[in-house]
């Protein structure tokens, strides 16, 4: 048989389902290209062993009425895993061992797939390129040098490399999304309270979300449907039927309305990226849709607004990180206060440390009004932007990032610079509504580029047969030249 | 508004976070780029706009009550970096 790991994660349930191919064997070969794929840095932890095991027990009594029969996945290491390390790409993390499992890896495991190692990603999920992680820099597999995005960059480049068939992110402004932008795969960010948050570590609690990364549409649907489900532990968990996304994906779009947002552009933003939208709307128009011109008119004010949301939520959810009761300690510190302020300071990157020191400002006495009220506030307009467009639309078609993959190194020095990376991300975490990139295109240099299809709150089936009609109209194709092996 | 450096220091203690006086420098630098970004937000008047506090259209569940979970001391103190038996061990901190 040919190479099985460069199909999608549906061809490879067939092959499962007509037993073309065993779960041992498809395990292995993941195995021997993680182990080739070293250079990436993709993996923070790997569990081989135990995934062969599950891998072996699966074939002696199959079961292939399950979603995801058989199925190694790498998932990003911000969910708990139980009795696998789960660091969060962070040094205060680097021996926790969780006696428990997250609600949605729990989902995915009872859905027939089981774990083959934990993805590198940014420190606590703060970061835009992988760059934070205290587990190093992860590389694009489109090209030496290229950061991944973030700050689900191992899982981004774990895909992208055909190092697992499909994974799992977190989204708190971008971070599913971007990456798969900037490694030519799909990603959603569903919405709030679709995914439990139970046992995922916390970033911001208002906006965190977890969600699939696949490489194609259908993929996306298979993993949205296996993760997804009411949680009585997380209460913001929404009490819903659990929908079938992969049965009922449809590619008929025909008399959809698709709104284009004007403000969705930035000041020197590559001529290619505006192409993209165009074609974008194009393929849209011939699938037999509609473009309706719409505004949002407080867009510009997101990226403020979800920095100072974000940290605020992050001082107070990173305040439990003290080395007291798991995680790194110290050794120095005299006192109390001493060791938990050289515990903090030692286990802590840059970035984690700046983003709790805007949150505690922003909160302190005597600033919290002109500071945290006010972005809840502008938070309501951006939210309000959208409910008032989805009157009349029923999705919205952007740009994913402002710009293709970049350089390592090249914006460490200026993090507005990067932040500025989730300038078209960021509002939908802040209206909690569900969000899918798909690759699109690709641009001068041949890095892969992606449109963004933003849906109304639980309307992921729509964004998905919209993104499903796209994908077999748009004539991509992600051609990644395996240079590390 | 800009920060200073006793400023961030005042903020770093109250975060319980040390910090390299070598560092205060750079890190005084990139906190105001950053708050000059995000006061961009005066620009708008907000005062008839009501904070937003959830985006779901429903309030947070309540539950029972009761255990759902627990005897699990042991599980729980693995992860400690410093235990004594059935307890976290911290730093003296009575004299």
């Amino acid at each position: 048989m040919a190479d099985i790991t460069n199909q999608s994660l549906n061809e490879i349930i067939e092959n499962i389902k007509t037993k073309k191919v065993s779960s041992t064997d498809l395990t292995k070969a993941y195995i021997k290209n993680i182990e080739s794929a070293k250079k990436l840095n993709a993996f923070v932890t790997t569990t081989f062993d135990k995934a062969l095991d599950n891998a072996q027990q699966f074939d002696k009594k199959p079961n292939f009425d399950q979603l995801l029969p058989g199925i190694p996945l790498a998932v990003k290491d911000l969910f708990c895993t139980e009795n696998t390390k789960t660091t969060a790409g962070s040094n205060i993390l680097n021996n926790f061992i969780p006696s428990y499992e997250s609600t949605v890896t729990k989902n995915l495991w009872d859905n027939g797939s089981f774990l083959l190692g934990k993805l590198n990603c940014d420190e606590f999920a703060m970061g835009s390129s992988n760059e934070t992680s205290h587990y190093g820099n992860v590389i694009n597999p489109v090209g030496d040098q290229l950061v991944p995005g973030g700050s689900s960059g191992g899982s981004s480049s774990a895909l992208a490399a055909d190092l697992t068939p499909a994974t799992i992110g977190t989204d708190t402004g971008g971070s599913i999304r971007q990456p798969a932008s900037f490694t030519g795969t799909v990603g959603l960010k569903p919405t709030y309270g679709l995914c439990s948050r139970w046992g995922i570590v916390a970033f911001a609690s208002s906006l965190d979300q977890a969600g699939p990364m696949t490489k194609t549409i259908k993929d996306c649907a298979i993993m949205l449907e296996s993760m997804s489900g009411f949680d009585e532990k997380d209460s913001t968990s929404i009490n819903k039927k659990k929908e079938q996304y992969s049965k009922n994906l449809k590619d008929n779009i025909k008399g959809l309305k698709i709104g284009i947002p004007k403000e969705y552009r930035v000041d020197n933003m590559p001529k290619e990226i505006d192409e993209l939208w165009e074609k974008g709307k194009k393929i849209l128009i011939d699938l037999g849709a509609q473009l309706i011109d719409i505004s949002l008119p407080h867009t510009k004010y997101a990226l403020p607004t979800y920095y100072i949301v974000a940290p605020a939520e992050a001082s107070s959810n990173l305040a439990r990180y003290d080395g007291v009761r798991y995680g790194f300690r110290s050794k120095q510190g005299k006192d109390l206060i001493e060791m938990y302020e050289k515990t903090r300071s030692e286990g802590f990157g840059d970035e984690v440390k700046r983003r709790i020191l805007i949150g505690t400002y922003v909160l302190s006495s005597g600033y919290y009004d002109a500071y945290y009220l006010k972005a809840q506030k502008v938070r309501q307009l951006i939210k309000k932007d959208f409910d008032e467009s989805f009157k009349k639309i029923d999705a919205i078609l952007t740009p994913s990032t402002p710009s293709s993959a970049f350089k390592i190194g090249e914006k460490t020095n200026d993090p507005v610079s990067m932040y500025l990376n989730d300038i078209f991300t960021v509002p939908v975490n802040l209206a909690g509504l569900p969000a899918l990139s798909l690759p699109a295109g690709v641009d001068k240099k041949g890095y892969p580029l992606g449109l963004q299809l933003i849906g109304k709150a639980l309307d992921e089936q729509k964004i998905l047969n919209i993104g499903y009609a796209f994908e077999k109209n748009c004539g991509f194709k992600n051609e990644i030249k395996k240079w590390w092996s | 508004m800009s920060l200073d450096k006793e400023k961030i220091k005042h903020v770093a203690k109250l975060a319980r976070i040390s910090v390299d006086e070598a560092k205060v420098e750079s890190l005084t630098k990139d906190l105001n780029s950053i708050f000059k970004f995000i006061e961009q937000l005066n620009e708008l008047n907000t005062d008839k706009v009501k904070p937003l506090t959830s985006i779901l259209n429903q309030s947070l569940r309540s539950r029972k009550d009761k255990i759902s979970d627990g005897k699990i001391r042991e599980k729980i103190l693995k992860n400690s970096p410093k235990e004594n038996e059935e307890f976290f061990v911290v730093p003296k901190v009575v004299e």
